[in-house]
């Protein structure tokens, strides 16, 4: 009776084992969850300022006097513009006077997934400028959708869209040149120049017939 | 404490003996995808360099209340929070930073070259040793990735250190041919970057052989690698 049990049974190291695994699992969740946490703040903060600036780059901040990251309208999620989730509409005016709307879309069919945009519309159906917020197109390849990876600093390809309207351009000159539009593209990579401009023809056709009701209710804003 | 010898055969075996990227041939998935250029190469390396002297530091701190048989799933964990944390860290400080490395960061999950070192090294050595070994093995990958990066950057563009202007605003990529350069789209592609990596192990074993010869002996058996890529 006196000699313990020096051998632990395989149960016993089983439960062993699985229990400090389990403890293992609790300190590093606990420091994920710690850190993320005290992160989160300062992580939002700069998310705004990031918005604020990737706005700049489609609509210039002297064409509107507003505080454009407040008047904003929540949008629903529209399967018509890839969007799943729902989103912020931001509308620019000068003098109370309805300028642009800057909003997202997505172009569910990109080389490599989705390519999220946010575009500027202005009141009169122009677009004022797009810009790429997120993609995964082959780095090297499609990547010059995104103007710093364009090798054309000039005019990167981008920018192409800005000034179009439906008034003036025919819904058929969207289209990259080689199918008979009148967009740019590289060799090479077409597949990803074609679903933007889809998504972009698709997003100022929207934003023309909603136009009224979204700049509507000036006041109501949150 | 380390020894001056200890530290320089950690240093030898990182950057050149046994080279993660030409040598060992792990984390190969990451290099396909980052060496378009060389300032990705460099930029996904540091980030590595970053997650793996802290990985091999926290696993060689923890390393004698880690049971052997689960040693694996707790190395998991242990990386991937400590990747994770870097991450948030890096977003909420350093955010100018964060944009230029960041994007790297989340890569790094792909490079099984974190967890090896954890295992063949940290596992078995002492914090500083350790820290040491990932600093290294880093650097080694650094070297490596930055080479075929410019190599394929010149072969793939005609352009030296594009996309630098991301780190360094003021400075602008380098043209080192004319921009009527029709472009080589291969060495762009992965399989361009699996015939250049072909091109520099093929240059390290003869640079071995060479040395080998040199001092007379017989050239180093090559090391066998383990099984993740």
């Amino acid at each position: 009776m006196t000699a313990a049990p020096k051998e632990i049974s395989a149960t016993g190291m089983a439960a062993r084992t699985a229990a400090i695994l389990f403890v293992f699992v609790i300190i590093f969740t606990g420091l994920l969850s710690g850190a993320y946490l005290w992160t989160k703040p300062a992580i939002e903060a700069s998310a705004a300022e990031e918005k604020m600036k990737l706005v700049d780059e489609v609509l210039p901040r002297a064409e509107y006097d507003n505080a454009l990251l407040e008047d904003t309208a929540t949008l629903p999620p529209m399967p018509e513009l890839g969007l799943a989730d729902a989103t912020t509409l931001y509308r620019a005016r000068k003098d109370g006077q309805p300028v642009a709307l800057v909003f997202e879309t997505v172009a569910p069919d990109g080389y490599a997934g989705k390519i999220k945009l946010i575009v500027a519309v202005r009141a009169d159906g122009q677009v004022a400028g797009v810009r790429v917020t997120q993609h995964k197109e082959t780095p090297g390849l499609g990547d010059y959708i995104e103007p710093r990876k364009d090798k054309n600093k000039d005019h990167p390809w981008i920018t192409q869209y800005t000034g179009l309207s439906l008034a003036r351009n025919p819904e058929g000159e969207w289209k990259v040149k080689k199918d008979g539009g009148r967009l740019d593209y590289h060799a090479g990579a077409t597949v990803t120049p074609r679903a933007v401009s889809k998504a972009v023809l698709k997003a100022v056709k929207w934003a023309e017939a909603n136009r009224n009701q979204l700049f509507a209710n000036a006041g109501a804003t949150k | 404490m380390i020894t001056r010898d200890e530290f320089r055969t950690i240093a030898g075996n990182g950057v050149w003996k046994q080279n993660t990227s030409i040598v060992q041939i792990l984390g190969l998935c990451p290099l396909l995808a980052v060496t378009t250029n060389a300032v990705n190469g460099i930029m996904l390396s540091l980030a590595t360099i970053l997650v793996m002297a802290i990985s091999n530091l926290a696993v060689a701190s923890l390393r004698n209340f880690i049971p052997h048989e689960i040693r694996i799933p707790v190395f998991i964990l242990i990386v991937a929070a400590l990747v994770t944390v870097v991450d948030l860290l890096f977003n909420a400080n350093l955010h100018e930073l964060y944009l230029v490395l960041g994007i790297f960061i989340p890569l790094i999950v792909t490079n099984c070259i974190v967890l090896a070192r954890v295992e063949a090294f940290a596992a078995k050595n002492p914090p500083l040793q350790s820290t040491f070994d990932g600093i290294f093995m880093g650097v080694g990958m650094l070297w490596t990735l930055a080479l075929l990066g410019a190599m394929r950057e010149f072969l793939g563009s005609g352009t030296l250190l594009g996309g630098i202007d991301m780190v360094f605003p003021s400075l602008h990529p380098i043209r080192l041919l004319p921009e009527s350069y029709p472009g080589f789209l291969l060495a762009l592609l992965p399989p361009g970057a699996f015939i250049l990596l072909g091109c520099m192990i093929a240059w390290k074993n003869w640079m071995d052989a060479r040395a080998a010869q040199r001092a007379n002996r017989q050239p180093p058996a090559p090391v066998a690698t383990a099984g993740c890529h």
